[in-house]
């Protein structure tokens, strides 16, 4: 596919690295030429300098014969103009925006076809607050993705000494639980994948994907690990967009406190916060948080834009007695520093969230959900079905009849309203949201054949 | 640097360049001229040694990084210049020294077009088609080749790509992914080639003879199956399809692919390096004709054929080619050098042809036009301009920093060829002909570089890939610096 990507920033960075090295034609546009050359020495991508709506760059980026535009400068203005652009010059089918401001994400009729057309909108801010909601919803799980609007979601949980499953075979989590479904994806022992069977031995410390029926997962993250009480008191470290929004949706069920260093940003989140303590000062200064009983907080959240910062104040939250704390991290490679070191409970990366929701509108095939997950080394799909026995090499079989690609495992089944756990004799319907799980990203190419209707798509 | 990963690649390498001696084999089982065993075997031996370094690290994922690209390259460049080499020595029907023979081979690849052999016409057939193969492997590049086929490359495609691509900006990829430029530039070169052979068909040539000098055409290389040069088929009609030929092929091949892409002759009307290589090739024209007007009005020499001589040795000599049809080196003294100068300004970037490359040229000029400007108002901004687009700082300090590089190399190369024994005008011309991968010179070469010894054969030899690789690449491998861990 021939995809043009404005703004090399963060967000753009990481998309143009997740998709050149899936068969795509990629090009870059961005005004700094230094940013670009960065990336052209890393990735087999085309860079172009210049201003990304001016007419005469795109088309030097060849958006006369693009598939799809993905605008995320920085600037929401210059996203929703190249995607005004794009359209009504050079009808380029598949456009996608970054607009990051509530005012205009509020009034979704901006965004027709006939005004201006966006196809999808990212918010980063968005998809990173609700990223985290979920991960406060379940407390001491790693990553939590949700599936066929929330019915299924995969959770990651590393497991600990105290859970019963824990030093026990994968296949007696059905006598454990029996009413219960749930089906364990992977499990990540020391950063290897392994796929798991029903004799698979869960050892304490591995990082174990499973997925389950929402109202389950408590459930079925109890055999892995000593329950967490659920969350009552939050601290927020940083009032920008994030630790805004998060306040905002978070503040009617938790306590929440929220500490920003500038006092004019303090007033203005403490107008707009209703129940929300903002608290003016430094995230890292110890003080604060022992005044703030850093010690009674269930969840510390260091959502600055700085990701020095964040480790930095995290770590001392958690050395004071935090119970969880998560740290927002922009730069990849700190990422799997963090999670591999422990003393912050769980990474949040941006880029990881919002590739996610990128992802599902790149990939061919009908593709309704991509989280990447392990910094993109692994990812979930949610694959939908078509077409009969005769033209699909899915819909028809069961599951252990399908010729999957190594390293891919079927987690559930989503079939209407009804969710299902793939076990090796279920057969798979048309129209089914199958669930699967990558362990390998090399593989995506063949999971999407897979699921390619044979006569109509070649 | 990552032993693994260079050594996989050039094991690779090896084994892609093994099946090239398959084509002349053909030709020599057909014509039973009793080189074709000496080709099959370096076949075998080119691929055993290419399997013996890719077997053991095939499962290597580790990329090539930009100073593991130069090492590639250097090394594929100079052990290719002796596997060239190899079938060429054990033949036996036409006895090579290996000095002979590697000097061959790489004026061949690095498509030069000097030669040490004299009566070509006697040479076995095969032998004859496969110095025009090689000159043609060598015009787009045999690494560019290599990218464009194996997949495997991935990111590390593109180092191996800047180091060999001839031009100051090596980023300019014409289409997103490497392995698709490589792909088109290849495509593009293809057809150029058939539709010259089948030009030169048309115009009377044998059907071998067409195929062997459209090879060397559009590779700009200079090779040719006669020892007379284009000079053996004396028709002015196939001197201007060669002209045309080679002129195409030394302009930059983005443009082609441009024109090609969107069907349409502005990309080649609106570039500021073509219309500065045609109108140098115009100009120098002029003053050939002139010149040889003049000299043969006062020796009261025939004057026909003079325009088509003229015009066809100033556009081999500025593509880089070297073909001859005229014995230019007896023409009065300032014309063979003034080609000598316009070869070493060379074609244009991104294309076939060596030399310093036109756009070069043209960025030190506005450069020198610049400080000059610059002496008259002292407080002017005044940007480099490339058409309407001003270029990078970084460029041109790049292109001056390869004109120093290239003027210490040359004095060095020559003052080695003196030492040697070589007079004044043979090593001068010998050294400017080398780096500028053009091919005739003047002197005791003038002809041929039978008559000179093996030493500056070999030193020749540096030169030559010196100018193909635009001598950074290779002179990376010589400092400190790049060994350093």
């Amino acid at each position: 596919m021939k995809i043009i990507i404005l703004g090399a920033g963060q967000v753009g960075g990481t998309v143009a690295a997740n998709l050149t090295s899936e068969d795509n034609d990629i090009t870059v546009v961005d005004r700094d030429a230094g940013i670009l050359q960065g990336l052209q020495d890393r990735l087999d991508l085309r860079t172009i300098a210049g201003n990304a709506t001016y007419p005469e760059v795109l088309e030097r980026a060849g958006a006369a014969d693009a598939d799809m535009v993905i605008a995320v400068t920085d600037s929401d203005e210059a996203n929703m103009v190249a995607c005004q652009v794009a359209a009504t010059l050079f009808h380029t089918p598949t456009k996608i925006a970054r607009v990051r401001a509530v005012e205009y994400l509020s009034h979704p009729q901006i965004f027709n076809p006939d005004a201006i057309p966006i196809d999808v909108l990212i918010s980063p801010e968005q998809l990173v607050t609700q990223y985290v909601e979920r991960l406060i919803e379940h407390p001491g799980a790693l990553q939590v993705m949700d599936f066929a609007d929330g019915r299924v979601r995969l959770v990651g949980v590393r497991a600990y000494y105290g859970g019963p499953l824990v030093g026990q075979e994968l296949r007696a989590l059905r006598e454990h639980m029996p009413g219960i479904d749930t089906r364990v994806a992977a499990v990540y022992r020391r950063g290897s994948a392994i796929i798991p069977e029903g004799d698979t031995l869960i050892e304490a410390g591995d990082e174990v994907f499973f997925l389950a029926a929402s109202k389950n997962i408590r459930a079925v993250m109890s055999e892995l690990r000593r329950l967490d009480k659920p969350v009552k008191r939050i601290v927020l470290a940083g009032g920008g967009n994030i630790g805004m929004r998060l306040a905002q949706a978070l503040e009617t069920k938790y306590q929440v406190k929220l500490i920003e260093h500038n006092a004019a940003r303090c007033r203005a989140i403490a107008d707009d916060l209703k129940k929300t303590i903002v608290l003016h000062g430094d995230a890292a200064d110890e003080d604060l948080l022992l005044e703030e009983n850093i010690e009674n907080t269930d969840v510390f959240c260091a959502l600055t834009n700085d990701d020095e910062a964040n480790i930095l104040s995290a770590m001392l939250a958690k050395r004071r007695g935090a119970r969880t704390v998560m740290a927002l991290i922009n730069r990849a490679a700190y990422v799997d520093l963090i999670q591999s070191t422990g003393d912050i409970d769980v990474a949040i990366s941006p880029q990881q969230a919002t590739i996610g929701s990128l992802l599902a509108h790149i990939r061919r095939g009908d593709v309704a959900a991509v989280h990447s997950l392990r910094r993109g080394a692994a990812e979930a799909i949610e694959a939908v079905a078509h077409g009969d026995a005769g033209s699909s090499e899915v819909v028809g079989k069961r599951v252990d009849q399908i010729r999957l690609p190594r390293g891919t495992t079927i987690g559930a089944i989503v079939r209407g309203e009804e969710v299902v756990m793939a076990h090796h004799d279920t057969v798979i319907e048309p129209e089914d949201h199958v669930i699967l799980f990558l362990v390998d990203k090399s593989r995506l190419a063949d999971v999407e054949k897979l699921f390619s209707v044979g006569v109509t798509f070649l | 640097m990552h032993p693994d990963a260079v050594q996989r690649v050039l094991g690779a390498l090896l084994m892609v360049f093994s099946i090239t001696m398959l084509p002349p084999a053909l030709f020599a089982v057909v014509s039973a001229d009793g080189t074709a065993t000496a080709f099959f075997l370096t076949f075998v031996l080119l691929l055993a040694v290419g399997g013996v370094l890719w077997l053991p690290v095939r499962r290597s994922r580790r990329e090539l990084r930009t100073r593991d690209g130069f090492f590639v390259v250097a090394m594929f460049w100079v052990v290719l210049g002796a596997a060239g080499a190899v079938p060429l020595v054990i033949q036996d029907v036409a006895p090579f020294s290996i000095v002979d023979a590697l000097f061959e081979s790489v004026s061949g690849l690095t498509t030069t077009g000097a030669t040490a052999i004299v009566g070509i016409n006697e040479l076995p057939i095969s032998i004859q088609y496969y110095r025009q193969q090689l000159q043609w492997l060598g015009g787009m590049g045999i690494i560019v080749l290599a990218v464009a086929i194996l997949p495997m490359l991935g990111i590390g495609g593109m180092q191996l790509y800047r180091a060999e691509l001839p031009g100051p900006v090596k980023d300019a990829k014409i289409t997103p992914r490497i392995a698709e430029t490589a792909k088109a530039l290849w495509y593009i070169y293809l057809g150029l080639t058939a539709v010259c052979a089948v030009a030169y068909w048309l115009a009377g040539m044998s059907v071998f003879d067409a195929i062997s000098h459209a090879f060397s055409t559009i590779a700009t290389g200079g090779f040719s199956t006669h020892d007379e040069s284009i000079g053996y088929f004396d028709s002015a009609v196939i001197e201007m399809i060669a002209v045309v030929f080679m002129i195409i092929s030394a302009l930059n091949y983005s443009l082609h692919f441009m024109a090609w892409r969107r069907m349409s002759i502005e990309p080649w009307r609106t570039d500021p390096e073509l219309r500065a290589f045609l109108l140098v090739i115009a100009v120098v024209t002029v003053l050939v004709m002139g010149g040889l007007f003049v000299y043969q009005a006062a020796h009261n020499l025939s004057h026909d054929e003079t325009w088509h001589h003229a015009i066809f040795q100033v556009v081999s000599f500025a593509t880089t080619t070297g073909y001859t049809t005229a014995s230019y080196y007896v023409w009065p003294a300032f014309l063979p050098v003034l080609l000598l100068f316009v070869a070493v300004v060379g074609g244009c970037a991104n294309s076939t042809s060596g030399g310093l490359k036109v756009v070069r040229v043209l960025l030190l000029w506005r450069q020198g036009g610049r400080e000059i400007l610059r002496l008259i108002h002292p407080q002017a901004q005044i940007p480099v301009k490339m058409g309407d687009r001003p270029v990078n700082e970084r460029v041109i300090d790049a292109v001056w920093g390869f004109f120093a590089a290239y003027v210490v190399l040359f004095a060095l190369l020559m003052l080695t060829l003196l030492a040697m024994g070589l007079d004044q005008i043979t090593a001068f011309s010998a050294v400017a002909s080398g780096l500028a991968n053009l091919g005739p010179a003047l002197g005791e070469v003038a002809a041929n570089f039978a008559s000179v010894g093996d030493g500056p054969k070999l030193v020749m030899c540096i030169a030559m890939i010196m100018g193909r690789l635009e001598i950074f690449t290779l002179l990376v491998l010589f400092t400190p610096a790049f060994w350093r861990r």
